[in-house]
């Protein structure tokens, strides 16, 4: 398992060396550059021009990539054009707010999707199934901005429940030491500040877990209805086994793979930032980010984030690997 | 052997299970199945693919799914209706009084856990047994159906073991809690020929050994010919020909029987000798309602059996279902 592991992560390097080639091209590929969006409508050629040369823009694009290679083996990884903060700073700061959010809306999604997707399959056919099923499709066609706000209209607006927007209240003078806000709280014991954070996580959460929740349910109950056919469900039956023992061992072990493959790949995407959310929740966090440094054509934030994105992207493909090495023997490796 | 016993192991009465979602045609898998298992006696139910075996077996182990079914009469173990039993109650009786062995044994495992936990958690559940009394007597099993370093083997996962040693498993399995009776659903046929002597070997030791019933079946008359003392020969979902097994042999009175015996190849036959098949497939048949449903492939057909539903009737040393059985002079042409 662990040279399994190493070999995977050794593999890792040669993807990321031809990724950050692509990303090189393909953000200097966009339409518009730096300088302009820097300095705005009103940019004077001079400007430009000297803006091009403080950032090494204006030398031959091979030559600009070694030196963008050259420094990040020494760990740089550049500054933002736009706010002049280290790259590597601002990941730091604003990662946590999205794994925060990312995190909890996968577990709701998974704590909630594979029970309701396992009840759904086992009850084929019936009123709750029915209901399960055409509950999962609306789940997936409702665009997550609309629920966002509709959510924030009737639990924060007219129930005034929950609040609107941020990670916490600015009003909470909260210690920050990892940034993830609730960790912060308990560690620091400052608990005000833990259930502030924990309460701002419950409608962006939501709105975000809605898509893979219905994802989730619809693997779930495909991949459970196929194992209630197999003959060794029949046999575990057969044995007189509890009704859980057989539904715990015997169907859910098996229905597994395919769900946690889908567990993995909703992950990815939830930890790449979800623009969408963090956009209406104004949270603090890679996504939102992310797309405005698009907009400001902010070269090495861009070709940072989505190295960093690559990475976890790999690694979350690794654990769920290895996962499947625990599930299943037959896949193990050696 | 019935002298010790009042009654029988199991009685089957009157065993009708239909198929069919509300609103749809019901389909009738299984009409007017009766048998009897005394304990310790072996029976056979023969009979070819979709004649009704494995659904009367799985209506008697309460395994038929729970809906889109309809099952009627009764199946009574030790004078008590298992069709009246609660879920629960069954699932307190399988495994521990009534156990069974599956056709396929590449299946009938479970792929991710291993051989010493699909073992062990039978006898966990039925007996009064600590963890490692339970794995004391897997080992103890596995070396009884003739796994070779079985306590290595409990370790292993289901894709280890070839197919004759999963069904050595699965008979192991089956048997650990020691069933009062084993049904044993075409055991053998997924299994390679040298493999299934083997098999059927192990399988009858072990039921010898525990004095359990069985139920065999097979479409396999060679396995009944060794292995069970009375045979019970199904078409269509009904019993035709129910009787003693040297009797079946020697003398089938039965169309169908008649003709399962025939197209057994044998030994003594000349060199390239053409098999004799029963004539058609199982496909055609008439509605046992108002004719006979072997009568399209009938070869001693006579006008009353598309006319009307023969009867199954005592005549002396068998139950029959026939207007015009096969005479004590034609067999010894069709099955000799």
């Amino acid at each position: 398992m662990l040279r399994f592991a190493l070999r995977r992560l050794a593999l890792m390097v040669p993807v990321l060396v031809g990724l950050s080639i692509l990303l090189f091209a393909w953000v200097r590929a966009l339409p518009g550059d730096p300088a302009r969006a820097l300095l705005g409508q009103r940019a004077t050629p001079e400007g430009i021009a000297r803006v091009n040369e403080v950032y090494g823009f204006n030398e031959p694009i091979v030559q600009q990539y070694l030196k963008y290679v050259q420094a990040l083996l020494g760990g740089d990884f550049g500054r933002s054009i736009k706010t002049g903060q280290p790259v590597l700073d601002s990941f730091v700061e604003k990662f946590p707010g999205t794994v925060e959010l990312g995190v909890t809306a996968l577990l709701l999604a998974v704590v909630i999707g594979v029970p309701m997707g396992y009840y759904a399959a086992r009850h084929q056919g019936r009123f709750l199934d029915t209901f399960i099923v055409s509950g999962s499709l609306l789940g997936v066609v409702t665009p997550v901005f609309f629920l966002a706000i509709l959510l924030k209209l009737v639990f924060a607006n007219w129930l005034d429940l929950l609040p609107t927007s941020l990670r916490q209240d600015p009003r909470i003078d909260a210690t920050h030491i990892t940034n993830f806000y609730v960790l912060d709280g308990l560690l620091t014991r400052e608990y005000d500040a833990a259930w502030d954070a924990l309460v701002h996580l419950v409608l962006p959460s939501v709105a975000l877990a809605t898509i893979p929740l219905a994802i989730i349910v619809r693997i779930t109950r495909a991949a459970v209805a196929e194992v209630l056919n197999e003959d060794y469900v029949r046999t575990a039956e057969s044995k007189g086994l509890a009704g859980h023992v057989v539904s715990r061992r015997h169907v859910l072990r098996n229905a597994l793979l395919p769900v946690v493959t889908t567990i993995g790949l909703q992950a990815g995407l939830l930890l790449s930032g979800a623009v969408l959310t963090e956009t209406v929740f104004a949270w603090n966090g890679i996504g939102k980010f992310l797309f405005e440094a698009i907009g400001q054509r902010d070269y090495p934030v861009l070709q940072g984030y989505i190295l960093f994105i690559a990475i976890i992207y790999a690694l979350i493909n690794l654990v769920v690997d290895m996962a499947y090495g625990v599930i299943d023997p037959r896949v193990r490796v050696s | 052997m019935t002298g010790a016993h009042d009654q029988p192991l199991l009685s089957v009465r009157d065993l009708s299970v239909r198929f069919g979602l509300k609103g749809q045609r019901q389909v009738a898998a299984v009409d007017e199945v009766s048998l009897d298992i005394w304990p310790g006696q072996h029976v056979a139910l023969v009979g070819e693919s979709g004649s009704g075996k494995s659904v009367t077996s799985l209506a008697v182990m309460g395994l038929l799914p729970d809906r889109g079914v309809e099952v009627g009469g009764e199946v009574l173990y030790r004078g008590e209706d298992l069709l009246t039993k609660s879920p629960k109650e069954m699932a307190g009786l399988r495994g521990s009084e009534i156990a069974m062995v599956f056709q396929d044994p590449m299946t009938s495992l479970n792929p991710v856990i291993t051989v010493g936990v699909q073992l062990t958690e039978v006898l966990l559940r039925h007996l009064q047994v600590s963890k490692a009394e339970a794995r004391e007597r897997a080992v103890e099993l596995l070396g009884r159906v003739g796994i070779p370093d079985p306590a290595r083997r409990l370790r292993e996962y289901p894709h280890q073991l070839s197919g004759g040693m999963r069904q050595r498993v699965l008979i192991a399995i089956a048997l650990a809690c020691e069933p009062k009776l084993l049904i044993a659903d075409e055991p053998t046929t997924a299994l390679d020929v040298t493999i299934q002597a083997q098999v059927l070997e192990v399988l009858k030791d072990l039921v010898a050994d525990t004095d359990a019933a069985l139920l065999m079946i097979t479409h396999d008359l060679g396995v009944v010919a060794g292995l069970c003392d009375d045979v019970n020969v199904m078409y269509s979902g009904r019993i035709v020909e129910s009787t003693n097994r040297n009797r079946l042999f020697a003398n089938p009175r039965h169309p169908y029987t008649g003709g399962l015996l025939a197209s057994i190849p044998r030994l003594d036959s000349p060199r390239g000798a053409p098999l004799t098949p029963i004539p058609g497939s199982p496909t055609q048949t008439l509605p046992w309602t108002s004719a006979c449903a072997f009568a399209p492939r009938c070869g001693n057909r006579v006008e009353a059996c598309t006319e009307r539903a023969p009867a199954l009737e005592a005549t002396g040393d068998r139950d029959l279902r026939c207007f015009n059985p096969l005479a004590d002079a034609d067999l010894t042409g069709a099955a000799r």
